[in-house]
């Protein structure tokens, strides 16, 4: 089958490529872009760990075909330090003790950015339903959104 | 995943136009929340996949009182349950748009996708059905229209024929005094697929029901209306007894099957619960939308 080819803008950085139309988006920012911060758990979008933001909404990486991101802003874990500065979401799940296993952790970090950027102030309801779609099998969750909401409060200071 | 061809046209005659060209066996992609799923893990192997993304004319929820409401097929659910048109004078569809997956589902999945998937739990299907929304069709043969009721066939089959594309639906504008609303039981409260779903919506010009509907998912091999339990509510006036009543008859009109989900009898009594919280959620927002 031939390839097609596509344009991405993967945190920041220009990339074009020919990808054959069954690769998933996931499975070409890990292999052909070696971006492999973002996991697959499921790969059927039941767990969340594959979360990337894309033109501004998160999505499951696992379940689009790369050829449909073709001209896409795609945000990943690997694009949020800054000048060797973690995120504060990054800063207070290490705080916090919001990481075990650490297999959740990108895409639980892409979700909690994705809802505080369109909701700076999430209640703690409004994070676990922001969250409801990234499964993790380590922690108990708690921890996770407490450091979501700690990090909502810095973001504001 | 299996290779396949893949287009992604820019109009909606090319898409026709190669589906024309390339004939059975194809599959259209909208979010892929269904089809890239089965094509991973359900053994579907489709030799060409047409891309919807790129079609502006599936695109796009607008509202007249003249003309109603259309939502083009391709509007996914977060933008649907968002709306502020659709929050205040379809409720019903947001409710049923927020049900769906999680955030990222919600971003990605279709209310086409949903109603052409077909499956006998899309949380679409009910709210849409309760509002007695038209799918508009567009195909080889031209353009069509199909009332929701007369769109799904049996679980996975709809009317639509090899070749045809869901453009848009088409919803009439809501009567005076008229509320809907959806629920769906699901053992999880998120990110489940519902074991029962209910929509209900009353129009109460002048607190007597002038007209009801009662549209149910997951208890049929496709998702129905239950049109006994709407004719015991038309004409009378709102009252505990008779929303029971309906109730206890759209349990008989349901139709469920016995699954991992939940037992036939467990769905049955499911149907009769959820018909009386929808009713009675419909009748409130009817209350709250009267002048
Ligand atoms: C994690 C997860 C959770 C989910 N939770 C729910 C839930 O709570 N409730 C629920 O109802 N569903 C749920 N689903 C199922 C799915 O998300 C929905 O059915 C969704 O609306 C499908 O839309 P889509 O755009 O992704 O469709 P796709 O997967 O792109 O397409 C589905 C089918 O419809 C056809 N199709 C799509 N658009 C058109 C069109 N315009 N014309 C003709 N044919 C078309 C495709 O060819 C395909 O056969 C879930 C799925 C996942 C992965
Ligand atoms: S790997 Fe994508 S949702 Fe699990
Ligand atoms: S830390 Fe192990 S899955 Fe979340």
């Amino acid at each position: 089958m031939s390839k097609h080819p596509i344009r991405l803008t993967v945190n920041g950085g220009q990339y074009e490529l020919a990808v054959e139309p069954h690769r998933t988006l996931l499975d070409v920012v890990r292999e052909e872009l070696r971006l492999t911060g973002s996991k697959e758990g499921c790969g059927t979008g039941d767990c969340g760990a594959c979360s990337m933001i894309v033109d501004g909404r998160l999505v499951t990486s696992c379940l689009m075909l790369a050829v449909e991101a073709d001209g896409s802003d795609i945000q990943t874990i690997e694009g949020l330090a800054c000048d060797g500065r973690l995120h504060p979401l990054q800063q207070a799940f290490i705080d916090y003790g919001a990481v075990q296993c650490g297999f959740c952790t990108p895409g639980m970090i892409m979700a909690a950015k994705a809802l505080l950027d369109s909701d700076p102030h999430p209640s703690f309801e409004e994070v676990q339903r922001g969250l409801a779609g990234n499964l993790c099998r380590c922690t108990g969750y708690t921890k996770i959104i407490e450091a979501v909401m700690v990090a909502a409060r810095q973001e504001a200071l | 995943m299996r290779p396949f061809d893949y287009f992604a046209p820019e109009t909606l005659d090319e898409a026709i136009s190669i589906l024309r060209r390339r004939g059975d066996g194809g599959r259209l992609l909208a979010g892929g929340t269904d089809l890239v799923v089965r094509m991973k893990e359900g053994g579907l192997r489709p030799p060409y996949v047409v891309s919807l993304r790129k079609l502006s004319e599936l695109r796009g929820i607008e509202f007249s009182e003249a003309e109603g409401l259309r939502i083009g097929a391709m509007t996914d659910m977060a933008t649907i349950a968002s709306s502020p048109i659709i929050r205040e004078r379809f409720p019903i569809l947001a409710d049923g748009a927020a049900l769906v997956g999680s955030v990222q589902t919600r971003n990605m999945a279709t209310v086409g996708g949903n109603l052409c998937n077909a499956a006998p739990s899309a949380d679409m299907a009910p709210p849409l059905l309760a509002v007695d929304a038209v799918a508009r069709i567009a195909g080889a043969q031209g353009w069509r229209d199909v009332p929701l009721q007369e769109f799904f066939l049996a679980p996975g089959e709809t009317v639509l024929q090899n070749g045809d594309i869901l453009v848009e639906l088409r919803v009439p504008t809501p009567p005076r005094g008229s509320g809907g609303f959806y629920l769906r039981h699901t053992p999880r409260q998120e990110m489940d697929i519902a074991v029962v779903g209910v929509g209900a919506l009353v129009t109460l010009p002048n607190g007597d029901i002038e007209q009801a509907r009662v549209a149910l998912g997951a208890v049929a091999p496709v998702p129905m209306r239950a049109h006994q339990a709407e004719a015991v509510l038309a004409g009378k006036p709102v009252s505990d007894e008779v929303i029971a009543r309906a109730a206890a008859i759209a349990s008989q009109e349901a139709q469920p099957i016995s699954d991992v989900r939940g037992s036939a009898a467990f769905r049955r009594e499911l149907v009769r619960v959820l018909t009386e919280r929808s009713l009675r959620g419909a009748v409130e927002r009817a209350g709250a939308s009267a002048p």
